[in-house]
């Protein structure tokens, strides 16, 4: 017996240094950049693992080499565009299909479904085509076009608008309310949770996006964040404590998001599957 | 039937449910046409553009049509982009969704202390961006970085490694970069999974004597099987695109051991001499094996 408890608590041991040890090694590449940020290359290939007294100078070099303003700006303004305009389209889509749904809506959605299957580098070269005829080259729209509707959303969306009642509608309709007032005076304000997990999921996408904006963000004006760090690392002699506080101004508003709507994003997550 | 005018024609066409019918198709219209636009027509266009050759101006028909088909076959960076990305694909898929399941595991066990916090530093990986994390483990395992520093400090190696230079160790960073990003975001899938999963299954299984192991393989792995499916062909079609880490962390490198399709595909569409030709019939193969690996896994996942 006692031999029994001693096996049990040797077990949960284990079990709590492993899980300890693994969440280290989850939280150990970001806390070092972090930290990073405020030491120079040679405390931060020396390996230094607390903040030292740079961070100042790193970032007056950082925005001495690069535009990071700009940088910023095209990457919110991008990412702002494309979390609403996108949730706009996808969530009345969503709706649509889940609402009025009929053999017809639903054999739509199935073919939509199969967008999901298909890999970006395949469309890329038409894409890029199609773009540089329309001119939208260098431009916030070009950015988010492609991505405004995705099979994602819509079924995230069409997921949610199962659990909106029936009689709701019904009631709305007596009222008087024609379909799209329904959508937009009943339907959102109720699915708030919905869309807040939506809105995360597709900031920290536009956010962190990169082979779409490399192929057509081409100009320096039009550079977004993750493009002027991935620059950083392509001179000769590299400024480590620079490219780590590149790294960190690039990361800090996913993180903080991450941090602040952490149930609404693990949401977003889990939702593919349900 | 009695002859009805066009008037009352018209309004006994217009009925209370196909009003609401054409509401909904006014409401999914503009996604599905967007969806047409940027996936489905640039999907036939990528087969069309990758029969034609010349410059991206003037391209015309190949003679014979699949001559950049042909071409793959004798192309040594090609080839070598195919292995890379395959060999990603097999080590470290599997890795990370048994890591993902073992971690979901035991933060689904009730008792266990400190069990947010747990999941919080597991998932957050998630929440860096592609390119940002490139580039720490860049620096991490640059040749006079951190990690060979402390591992000849603490004496575990006696030669520092050339991690990024390397063709083995290059990848071994590339795959360990993977694991390190996308085990928290899987092990969230199949934390939700296991939540539906009754807890008086496992109580009764424990009384029938059964160990964590064989709780683990007999009840969850097979009631999660759904998940494990859908998580492995998100995970296959997205190590198929692999782009930012081949482009940031190693460069491709050394000497193209390294690089991915996507990366190859890029590097077609943007060098000196662009080819659209070919990246579109090189993108156009990915387009292939992602459909046939996933068609292959909702098989497999289907008959057991």
């Amino acid at each position: 017996m006692r031999e029994g408890a001693f096996s049990k608590h040797a077990s949960r041991f284990v079990m709590y240094a492993f899980l300890i040890f693994v969440s280290l090694m989850s939280v150990f590449p970001l806390y070092w950049a972090f930290i990073s940020a405020f030491n120079n290359t040679q405390q931060i290939l020396g390996g230094r693992m607390i903040p030292s007294t740079h961070l100042i100078e790193n970032l007056t070099n950082l925005f001495a080499q690069q535009d990071v303003w700009r940088a910023m700006k095209n990457s919110f303004a991008t990412s702002l565009l494309q979390v609403v305009l996108s949730l706009a389209v996808s969530s009345i889509a969503g709706y649509g299909f889940e609402i009025y749904h009929d053999k017809y809506k639903d054999g739509v959605m199935s073919v939509i479904m199969l967008a999901m299957m298909v890999p970006f580098v395949a469309v890329l070269v038409p894409l890029f085509q199609l773009f540089s005829k329309l001119g939208l080259l260098n431009s916030w729209i070009g950015f988010f076009l492609p991505s405004l509707a995705t099979p994602f959303l819509i079924m995230y969306f069409r997921n949610s608008a199962r659990s909106f009642p029936k009689d709701t509608i019904e009631a709305a309709r007596i009222d008087g309310l024609n379909e799209f007032q329904i959508f937009v005076k009943m339907f959102v304000p109720m699915m708030k949770p919905t869309y807040a997990s939506a809105a995360t999921i597709t900031f920290m996408n536009a956010w962190n996006s990169y082979l779409w904006p490399k192929v057509i963000m081409q100009t320096s004006e039009a550079t977004t964040m993750p493009m002027l760090v991935s620059n950083l690392m392509a001179g000769y002699v590299i400024d480590y404590g620079v490219v780590m506080a590149g790294v960190t101004l690039c990361s800090l508003p996913t993180i903080i998001i991450f941090f602040l709507l952490q149930k609404s994003f693990t949401n977003a997550v889990a939702g593919a599957v349900k | 039937m009695t002859q009805a005018t066009p008037a009352s024609k018209k309004k006994r066409f217009w009925t209370m449910e196909r009003k609401q019918s054409a509401a909904g198709w006014c409401f999914l219209t503009p996604a599905a046409l967007l969806i047409v636009i940027f996936s489905f027509w640039p999907m036939i266009q990528a087969f069309l553009t990758s029969l034609k050759r010349g410059l991206p101006t003037r391209l015309t028909y190949c003679e014979p049509l699949w001559r950049n088909y042909e071409r793959m076959l004798s192309d040594k960076v090609f080839i070598q982009s195919v292995t890379n990305t395959f060999t990603y694909l097999i080590i470290q898929v599997p890795i990370m969704l048994v890591l993902a399941i073992i971690f979901a595991s035991l933060l689904n066990n009730k008792d266990l202390k400190f069990r947010g916090l747990f999941r919080t530093c597991i998932f957050l990986p998630c929440a860096t961006g592609l390119v940002a994390y490139s580039m720490i483990f860049r620096t991490l395992f640059t040749y006079d970085g951190m990690v060979n520093a402390v591992l000849l400090g603490s004496g575990i190696l006696s030669e520092p490694i050339n991690w990024l230079n390397e063709p083995f160790y290059a990848k071994v960073v590339i795959i360990i970069g993977l694991i390190w990003r996308w085990t928290g975001y899987n092990m969230v899938f199949f934390l939700s999974g296991m939540q539906g999963i009754e807890y008086s299954i496992y109580e009764a299984a424990r009384i029938d004597g059964a160990n964590q192991f064989q709780q683990l393989t007999k009840i969850t792995i097979p009631l999660l099987r759904p998940i494990i499916l859908v998580t492995s062909i998100m995970s296959i079609n997205g190590t198929l695109q692999l782009f930012d880490e081949s482009v940031n962390l190693t460069r491709g490198g050394p000497a193209n051991m390294t690089i991915t399709m996507s990366h190859y595909i890029y590097n077609t569409m943007f060098t000196k001499n662009p080819n659209f030709g070919y990246a579109a019939a090189m993108s156009f193969v990915i387009l292939i094996m992602v459909a046939v690996l996933s068609a292959i896994q909702m098989k497999v996942g289907d008959k057991r």
